[in-house]
């Protein structure tokens, strides 16, 4: 039991320091890109190409001045970026990022924990992570925060109905919600096996997509938290550090959902070769990821901003259509096929 | 069963991540607080108005309706996970159109409920 | 001590306070709060009971959309803190104790029936036979209750007419 405990604390504490850095580094990547796209170069100045621009920020953020409001409630003010933050941490236990490895003749799995109920437990997370924003929308008694909050909030539970109805698709071929077991089953075969490649699937990947990025609040679905609405919507009246929580917990969250949709539809961590070097896993996942991630930044670069009432429109009178009628379409072609 | 605890281990380590950036955050970022920067910010101008006043009922209906769609959706996962198995296994081969049918029948149901709704004019947010 | 009695003994208690904190707080944001905590201390109790779909089910309908729905609903409200609270009958707090006795009774003679042994011994975790998995609410679901399950969808539909005919007729 020890030494369970033992490689569990490691791997979440390898794991917490690899996505903290990740999140600082998406922040350059970010930047970077953005740039790039828009025909300049982006920060260079910081280190070499810019490479200690995120620990710079870092720094400045840290040493700001720390304003709580007056009138906040100071309580629910404190602890609605540590909800946001803890329900973006949770989830990184359940993603499978390989397989396994034998290090000194322990097997390891390359995950931290092997849930039954893995898409469940990150349905959960999602779910919680709602409170997050609509508490510091409250807690700031700023009107404009409040509204904010409200927004946003109605926004991501809008769109997490068809992030869990395209994930039901998925369920019905893969029979399992262990996220580890979903990986497995879709090695093999080159690739073909890959749940994005199989007939109805190939859509509801594409709806999953549109609904992760309104689900981390991403643009082209980011109104509430734009620059030019509503100030800075729920976060107007963070400083500091609790802004930061806000920013890394909106990034870990994009992170987790290019995790998730890897998983579930790219294949996971399979790849040429990985039964022979199953470390080889860790770098087909991250490279799957990494490719996720920049498209929904090419995404946030290219297209224009929905308005708030279009937003919702879209989600709940074109997405969750779709996503029903694809289980529907899914559901009979097993049928038929059996 | 103990490959649950770790959702424990991370509960933890994360409010202690969390709390430890608070703290870290109000002791490095000590202030000079005066009147302006402790007021709600509105854009520089002066705050008109009490922050706790009513809200539209909008945001209630998209919970309401969220919350009914979201009873559905927890309905279709474990039909989905079984739904393979189902159509596999011998004991329950024979009765897999019924098992595809009552579905069917509770997403139409569902449907019509989400027609209702679009039709009675609640999924318009600018009316 | 197992370990799963010690964890079950953590969150009941869990559970019990932040069910208390409900009724104790004043604010009704906080009070909201304390019953998110309630119910995902509930949520650890059915852990421990090798039930992992229904905890995981609690957690994402009860925690996260029946509370989104009240603190939604707190928030459009918004209660000022200032609007002392009226008792309109004095009397009624006088009724309390009785049927509160009454309720500690019945609550004793219920518990007093159940059988002397201890809880049936908790299902082998996996296995098809194990209550609370997905495959066995899934399958039971659509077999043996299948009406309830049917039913339910017109319940559903019900409240969703419910809701809006009752939340439009303010605003039209």
């Amino acid at each position: 039991m020890t030494a369970l405990l033992l490689e569990w604390t490691i791997k979440i504490a390898v794991l917490l320091g690899v996505l903290m850095t990740a999140v600082a580094y998406l922040t350059l990547l970010e930047r970077k890109f953005m740039s790039w796209i828009q025909l300049r170069v982006g920060p260079d100045r910081v280190g070499y190409w810019g490479l200690l621009q995120p620990v710079a920020d870092g720094i400045k953020m840290i040493f700001k001045e720390d304003i709580i409001p007056l009138e906040a409630n100071r309580a629910v003010y404190l602890a609605a970026p540590a909800i946001a933050l803890i329900a973006a941490l949770m989830s990184m236990i359940v993603i499978p990022y390989g397989s396994q490895v034998n290090v000194f003749g322990r097997v390891i799995d390359l995950h931290v924990t092997r849930m039954n109920v893995g898409v469940l437990y990150v349905l959960a997370l999602t779910s919680l992570g709602v409170y997050g924003f609509v508490l510091a929308g409250w807690a700031s008694n700023n009107k404009y925060s409040l509204l904010g909050g409200l927004r946003s909030s109605a926004q991501m539970i809008s769109y997490e109905l068809a992030f869990g109805l395209s994930m039901v698709s998925v369920l019905l071929y893969t029979g399992t919600l262990d996220l580890a077991s979903i990986a497995e089953g879709q090695s093999g075969w080159y690739g073909l096996k890959w749940n994005t490649v199989q007939f109805p699937l190939m859509f509801v990947f594409v709806v999953f997509y549109i609904a992760a990025l309104a689900e981390t609040n991403r643009t082209p679905f980011d109104l509430p938290e734009a620059d030019s609405e509503l100030v800075a919507g729920y976060h107007t009246e963070y400083s500091s550090m609790k802004f930061v929580m806000f920013q890394v917990a909106e990034y870990l969250n994009l992170i987790t959902s290019s995790s998730i949709a890897t998983t579930l539809f790219l294949g996971g961590w399979n790849g040429p070769f990985v039964d022979r070097f199953p470390l080889l896993g860790l770098v087909y996942f991250g490279v799957k990821v990494l490719a996720l991630i920049l498209l929904a930044m090419w995404i946030r670069y290219t297209v224009p901003r929905f308005r708030y009432d279009q937003l919702m429109r879209f989600g709940w009178k074109v997405l969750l259509p779709i996503a029903i009628i694809n289980i529907v379409i899914t559901a009979t072609i097993l049928l038929l096929r059996s | 069963m103990s490959n649950y605890l770790p959702v424990l281990l991370v509960f933890v380590i994360s409010i202690l991540v969390a709390g430890a950036i608070l703290i870290l955050s109000r002791f490095v970022g000590k202030g000079r607080p005066n009147p302006d920067k402790l007021a709600p910010y509105e854009c520089g101008v002066e705050p008109v108005g009490n922050a706790r006043e009513r809200q539209s009922v909008k945001f209630y209906m998209v919970a309401m309706v969220f919350l009914l769609f979201d009873i559905e959706a927890v309905f279709l996962l474990p039909w989905a996970v079984v739904f393979r198995g189902v159509l596999k296994s011998d004991v329950y081969s024979p009765l897999k159109y019924i098992f595809y049918g009552e579905m069917m029948v509770f997403v139409v149901v569902l449907f019509v409920g989400l027609i209702y709704v679009w039709r009675k004019g609640i999924l318009e947010w600018n009316r | 001590m197992r370990g799963e009695t010690i964890l079950f003994v953590v969150f009941a208690v869990l559970a019990l306070v932040t069910a208390l904190n409900v009724l104790v707080q004043r604010n009704p944001l906080y009070s909201a709060l304390s019953l998110i905590g309630t119910l995902a201390s509930l949520s650890a109790v059915y852990m421990t009971l090798r039930a992992q779909f229904i905890a995981a089910v609690q957690i994402v309908v009860y925690a996260g959309a029946i509370m989104v729905l009240f603190v939604f609903v707190i928030m459009l409200l918004n209660v000022p803190k200032d609007q002392p609270q009226v008792e309109k009958q004095k009397g009624l707090r006088y009724l309390a104790i009785p049927f509160a006795g009454l309720l500690i009774a019945e609550t004793f003679t219920v518990l007093q029936r159940l059988p002397a042994r201890s809880m049936p011994p908790l299902p082998a975790s996996g296995g098809d036979q194990a209550v609370g998995t997905t495959w066995s609410i899934g399958t039971a679901l659509f077999t043996d209750y299948l009406l309830p399950f049917e039913v339910t969808s017109v319940l559903i539909l019900m409240a969703v007419v419910g809701a809006m005919v009752l939340a439009r007729r303010e605003n039209d």
